[in-house]
């Protein structure tokens, strides 16, 4: 009896899951569905705890508060800017969860040797993984692409040796072995994440929120739980839809992402004849003549927006140009800006941009004709023409904002600098391109003081 | 105990519920989703719970109980953030102000 409202509750909680998750196809809806998440997590804790598995309750309800206490913590101070390095943190911890729940099942004398290695293994490479990439989005480990000679050979051979040990530990249940497995896996989601550089990084992050999903799964086999493995796969789903979707957006294929961190930096040095030119700048206060006149904007916002801080002066500009000169302002997002997908959305959400106002990169690329200026901040590879002309550059074939069809184009930019990809961006150059040389925030600031102006 | 084919059956069908559902998510809010179901991974803390819940002391105990550590940090950071990034996304408030 007491099994089958087990069983109902955790029936339950898995079509809340669900819900959830579904319920995130539009923001009216997503806030009912965080607490539809929430109440499903409570069932199913509530049910496991109340079941005759559990029997000691008092260690657990303290680590539960203990727990519950630090991630609220950070959850609640974390700043917006530095959300990729926290989602990588906490993938991280339930990526180590899942290790230690394999290893007290294996302590324990468990028979299900091979779901636990599978948890055991996808488990660390997400703990390991996650923490480089905390690391280098933290800025503790250096952001570009860390890679030494052979790395891809070292790689493959360790994940032999990795199926080896883990197969020679299913047929001998030596649990020391599963130590060594555990060891091993660690440094394989080292290896795998210190070659990923700035920009690839919302493709890794997604990766690795598929792996704790995938992790969970393998537990789910080795605990014998429907649960673990309905909410482990929607998780791990989840993850690699949007690798999927993050890696299209740069025209990319996953095991490039992964394992093409060679080779690339070398086309910088690649020095065009067009290059030579010197492209035409402006001054803030010059740019915000212009801006005032226009009819229609379009904001293109960058990594370079979310490090500079500017997304709220950038809201104070926008406000300004349509309340006191009746312009339109829209925002243009292209998939892979910033650090993690979506994060675009976030700033900008966090500084009260109405989401009405901010558009993925197919529904507003039309619109960019009809606009007298695109202002572009903090962004470049992904307005970069180039990927649609040129068959040998290394981002040929990325679907790109074109902004170059708006009647002027503003770059703010610190320097001249290529992107991330190493490529020039030619539209520099263009008739009527301009550049405002500066810091985001700082050159925002100023085009606010001057239509603040009487 | 449940047999590993059902067991794979579910998974099999799971995986297409996810990639239906996860299909359906506005790319908005791409964000929430991952600290979404970042907390809702956290469900590895029912694993965690039957290996903790045991009434005898031992070093399986304590991983199970430092799993359930873990995954409860995970949990409530996840929703918690979920929910202050969710409550950001804000519809435009003076639409009607300004059609008067």
């Amino acid at each position: 009896m007491t099994n089958n409202i087990l069983m109902s509750a955790y029936l339950i909680s898995t079509i809340l899951f669900i819900l959830s998750i579904r319920s995130l196809a539009h923001p009216e809806t997503a806030r009912k569905g965080n607490v539809l998440g929430i109440i499903g997590m409570l069932i199913a804790v509530l049910a496991t705890l109340f079941s005759p598995y559990v029997s000691d309750y008092l260690s657990v309800l303290f680590v539960i508060l203990l727990g519950g206490a630090i991630g609220s913590f950070f959850a609640l101070r974390v700043k917006m800017t530095a959300l990729p390095q926290m989602i990588a943190a906490f993938n991280g911890l339930g990526g180590l969860s899942s290790v230690c729940i394999s290893l007290a099942e294996i302590v324990a004398g468990s028979d299900m040797l091979l779901e636990n290695a599978l948890g055991l293994i996808i488990g660390a490479i997400a703990f390991s993984g996650s923490f480089v990439a905390f690391a280098k989005l933290q800025g503790i480990l250096p952001p570009k692409s860390i890679v030494f000679p052979l790395q891809n050979f070292f790689n493959f051979i360790l994940t032999i040796f990795a199926i080896c040990l883990c197969a020679y530990f299913v047929i001998g249940k030596d649990i020391n072995i599963f130590y060594a497995l555990a060891l091993l896996s660690l440094i394989l989601g080292l290896l795998l994440v210190l070659p990923i550089g700035g920009a690839d990084m919302p493709v890794i992050i997604s990766v690795l929120n598929a792996y704790s999903g995938w992790a969970a799964v393998g537990i789910g086999f080795s605990v014998n739980n429907i649960l673990l493995i309905i909410v482990g796969s929607i998780v791990g789903a989840s993850g690699a839809i949007l690798s999927y979707i993050m890696t299209k957006a740069m025209n990319r294929s996953l095991l490039n992402v992964m394992f093409g961190g060679l080779g690339k930096n070398n086309h910088a040095s690649n020095v065009n004849d067009s290059l030579q030119k010197t492209p035409k700048s402006i001054m803030p206060q010059d740019a915000a003549y212009l801006m005032e006149n226009a009819h229609k904007i379009i904001i293109v916002p960058g990594y370079g927006m979310a490090v500079a801080q500017a997304q709220h002066i950038l809201k104070t500009m926008v406000d300004d140009l349509h309340k006191k000169f009746d312009v339109e302002v829209k925002f243009a997002i292209h998939p892979v800006a910033g650090r993690m997908p979506g994060h675009m959305n976030v700033l900008l959400a966090e500084a009260n941009v109405p989401y009405e106002d901010v558009f993925e990169m197919n529904d507003i690329n039309r619109e960019f004709s009809t606009a007298d200026v695109a202002f572009v901040i903090g962004a470049n590879d992904v307005t970069n023409p180039i990927a649609k002309t040129d068959a040998s550059s290394p981002i040929y074939g990325m679907p790109i904002l074109e902004v170059e069809k708006a009647k002027t184009v503003f770059f703010v930019k610190r320097s001249l600098a290529s992107g991330y990809s190493g490529v020039e961006n030619p539209l520099f150059f263009a008739d009527n391109t301009f550049m405002i040389y500066g810091d985001a925030k700082k050159v925002t600031e100023d085009i606010v003081s001057v239509l603040e102006r009487d | 105990m449940i047999d590993i084919w059902a067991l794979s059956t579910i998974l099999l069908l799971a995986c297409f519920i996810g990639y239906f559902v996860v299909w359906g998510v506005s790319p908005a809010l791409h964000s929430p989703l991952m600290s979404v179901s970042n907390a809702i991974s956290g469900i590895v803390i029912i694993g965690a719970l039957i290996t903790a819940g045991v009434p005898y002391d031992g070093l399986s105990k304590n991983l199970g109980l430092f799993a359930v550590f873990l995954a409860s940090i995970n949990i409530f950071g996840g929703f918690a953030v979920s929910q202050r990034m969710l409550l950001m996304f804000k519809k435009k408030k003076k639409t009607n102000e300004e059609k008067e």
